[in-house]
């Protein structure tokens, strides 16, 4: 096959798309986007370009990232630039297609920007937005704009052109473009990638094995299902590259089962590149043999790790293995085995593609290039997001995310994962890379970051990460197993108003005790959430214990709802909804909680907030007193 | 059901490094992993049933019990969690009158935590068979999972 040839016709069919007299539609159709309702919008859109006897291209793409506004939709018109809309609605989405693709109206007050050549009076440039001006797009830069599940949409964005230069080289002339990067694995340990292969390399043998490690447990981070749903062929280049340069004849993806759009990305993907004659023997003549096959991971978080990873693989509990030997040297089914991150292989990909310096020009001295991030919980616009490496996270919080919603105020951001730490006000200013996260006492992880307000509470936050490392501790090590079990029953004891003034002493020590003897990252990492809040946060935990009260209010034990006689009009939506019939009152008469009976399940307070606001939260003790 | 079985077992080799991807086409099929197919994956595979159940119970994905026509999979995820996922899965327990891990009596629902699904941006969610429904609220609870009404005396 004649690569200069399928670019042509890739680039081709590509461009006719925008050149086209019909208009196009984009969809965004990632798991995001579905879940806000992107086929409802799709089905609406396609009747009404029939009702108004219109035609129209319409393509699924995957997420652009801002997910808060999903579903989105993009529309070119010939010669003009593309339009965002965000937060479709079946009825907006019926206003857009009559009035812009029927009427030629564009609706400026629905638009989020515009992208492309050319101006439209009252829409901004999208990339000049708020969220997206402070960002630099490059592992995404495809994300939410070409179909996922064609390849020639990549391809005509330079895709594989990166694989072709390669495989045209040594792999060694690789691995020092790859060192030149300064790329570092994005899995979140940053062990510099050209390293690795050269490891895995270096320890000979016939056979060797590359594995993506597409697992993705961490709670709160969703990259790597992004870019795998919305663009897999970038990360299919990058495993081929890595490939290639490690001497393997064979890759598996393993993926998580929870992720089922992007499994059938993947396997659509992998059987078009099977087609264009990129797996195979014979690799575009090169004279490279390989294959790559998906593993479906079953639901196990410690599989994350390397050699529980490799043992998932080979079929069996997922338990990790001490090290030495590395898995580069000794790995799946005992052979030299590379195991990298999605977002890695994305990156080698596109530093193949352009060039080491162009990936390096954005990041610090110690951690170049971008990252993407997940930006979740209290926040006013959660997405996906990719910025240069030392962005501080201030500028990410507030400039990007837009802060805090609801006028709360900010208490912490978790970052890392369960394995990672939560990190307060005063480290707002620290740059995100790799050694700044670890001189805060956080991890980068894989880039999870969870925003935290005021409402919640630090002590019960350390619980559920303990409660998760605990469920999903493979079992393997004692300490890791009867730790954080003994870790999980003190934070429960306090968060439930059972805490004693020396649990906090005992805290420390048990984390000690686990970071020194667990076997693998897990297990070291298991107290990481307990000893960050500890740190900043001790007076929350001292508060629980002395004083029987929880500062943020979140804790059942140290809370009580009560209706504010003055406000309340007697409505009875409370009343209907209490599950446990503890709210009486007569109809247009001020209602009652009996706080005997009361749950605090919260239906009561999420009914009325924002309606009467008859309902508070107060702390226990003064409801007390006040009796 | 033998016919089923056979047709699974039929796209594998019968390698041990095969046994995760058999269990997870088994519950795909039957919705769960009933124990006669074990023992026939066992002779299959030549591998104690033990061991299958030893790597089969290490996995949250196996269940052993069947799940309901509409499984539900609450995410308990970090972004779900502090936007109230524990409050959601206790609404959706009294509101179905199950615990979780449990089916109705009807078999209409089962319900589920896991751990995260991905889709933090729009916390909190869950999984109903294989769709996300995003920003669940204790006041759409009732709205997205209709029962009929069990008739009180």
């Amino acid at each position: 096959m004649n690569f200069d040839k399928i670019v042509k016709t890739a680039k081709k069919e590509y461009k006719s798309l925008y050149k086209s007299e019909n208009p196009l539609i984009l969809i965004g159709s990632a798991t995001c986007g579905r879940s806000a309702g992107a086929a409802l919008v799709k089905s609406v859109i396609q009747d009404e370009l029939e009702k108004n006897n219109a035609n129209a291209e319409i393509i699924e793409v995957g997420c652009i990232g801002l997910c808060y506004a999903e579903p989105i939709i993009t529309i070119f018109k010939q010669g003009k630039p593309g339009i965002f809309y965000g937060n479709v609605t079946k009825k907006t989405a019926k206003e857009i297609i009559r009035s812009y693709i029927v009427e030629d109206d564009p609706l400026p007050e629905y638009a989020l920007g515009t992208i492309g050549e050319g101006k439209i009076e009252g829409i901004p440039l999208f990339f000049d937005t708020e969220v997206l001006k402070p960002q630099v797009r490059r592992i995404l830069r495809n994300c939410g704009i070409i179909d996922p599940k064609n390849i020639n949409h990549y391809i005509a964005n330079d895709g594989y052109s990166g694989f072709m230069d390669a495989i045209e080289m040594a792999p060694e002339e690789v691995i020092e473009k790859i060192k030149e990067s300064g790329l570092r694995g994005r899995g979140g340990a940053g062990f510099p990638t050209w390293m690795k292969w050269q490891f895995c390399r270096d320890s000979g043998g016939e056979t060797r094995y590359l594995i993506c490690n597409a697992d993705e447990g961490d709670p709160g981070a969703f990259m790597n299902r992004s870019l795998l749903e919305s663009d897999p062929h970038s990360v299919l280049e990058g495993i081929l590259i890595a490939g290639y340069v490690i001497g393997a004849k064979k890759a598996y993806i393993y993926c998580r089962a929870e992720y089922p759009l992007a499994l059938d990305h993947l396997k659509h993907a992998i059987k078009q590149m099977r087609e264009y004659g990129f797996l195979g023997e014979n690799i575009c003549g090169s004279g490279f043999n390989f294959d790559i096959e998906i593993k479906e991971g079953a639901g196990a978080f410690v599989c994350g790790e390397e050699t529980a990873l490799i043992a998932s693989v080979e079929g069996k509990r997922g338990t990790p293995r001490t090290r030495p030997p590395f898995p580069t040297t000794s790995g799946l089914f005992g052979k030299p085995t590379v195991i990298n991150n999605v977002e890695t292989l994305a990156s080698v990909a596109l530093i193949m593609q352009k060039n080491p310096d162009k990936f390096a020009e954005f990041g610090t001295d110690s951690s170049k290039g971008t990252k993407t991030f997940s930006l979740v919980g209290e926040i006013e616009r959660p997405g996906l997001i990719e910025v240069p490496l030392g962005t501080t996270l201030r500028e990410v919080i507030f400039d990007i995310g837009g802060g805090i919603p609801g006028g709360k105020k900010f208490k912490a951001v978790q970052i890392g994962g369960p394995s990672g730490g939560c990190l307060p006000e005063n480290f707002l200013d620290t740059p995100i890379d790799y050694d700044s996260m670890t001189m805060a006492g956080a991890i980068m992880g894989s880039g999870g970051l969870v925003i935290m307000d005021e409402s919640t509470c630090m002590v019960e936050v350390s619980r559920y990460f303990l409660e998760f490392s605990q469920r999903e501790s493979c079992g393997k090590c004692v300490p890791c197993r009867l730790g954080a079990k003994q870790m999980l029953d003190v934070l429960t004891d306090i968060t439930e108003g059972k805490g004693k003034p020396e649990d906090v002493q005992l805290l420390k020590d048990l984390s000690e005790g686990i970071k020194m003897g667990s076997l693998c990252g897990l297990g070291q990492n298991t107290p990481n959430p307990v000893l960050t809040t500890l740190k900043y946060f001790e007076n929350e935990y001292n508060a629980h214990i002395n004083d029987d009260f929880c500062p943020a209010l979140a804790c059942k034990e140290f809370i009580a709802y009560r209706i504010l006689t003055e406000e309340c009009n007697g409505c009875r939506l409370c009343f209907k909804s209490c599950p446990v019939d503890a709210i009486s009152g007569e109809k247009k008469q001020p209602h009652v909680i009996d706080q005997e009976k009361c749950i605090k399940c919260g239906t009561c307070i999420e009914l009325c907030s924002g309606k009467y606001d008859a309902m508070e939260c107060i702390p226990k003790i003064e409801m007390d007193e006040g009796k | 059901m033998e016919d089923k079985l056979n047709e699974i077992l039929s796209s594998y080799g019968g390698e041990k490094s095969e046994l995760i991807p058999i269990l997870q086409d088994i519950q795909s099929n039957y919705g769960y992993l009933p124990e006669d197919i074990i023992i026939e994956l066992s002779n299959f595979l030549k591998m104690p049933e033990s061991e299958i159940y030893g790597v089969a119970t290490f996995y949250s994905q196996f269940r052993f019990t069947p799940v309901g026509k509409k499984h539900i999979m609450v995410c308990t995820g970090t972004a779900c969690h502090v936007q109230g996922a524990p409050q959601i899965v206790a609404g959706i327990e009294r509101h179905l009158g199950i615990k979780e891990g449990e089916v109705t009596i009807d078999l209409e629902y089962s319900l589920e935590s896991v751990g995260c699904l991905g889709c933090c941006a729009l916390a909190p969610c869950a999984m109903v068979n294989d769709e996300v429904e995003s920003h669940i609220s204790l006041k759409n609870i009732k709205r997205l999972f209709k029962r009929k009404k069990i008739k009180k005396k």
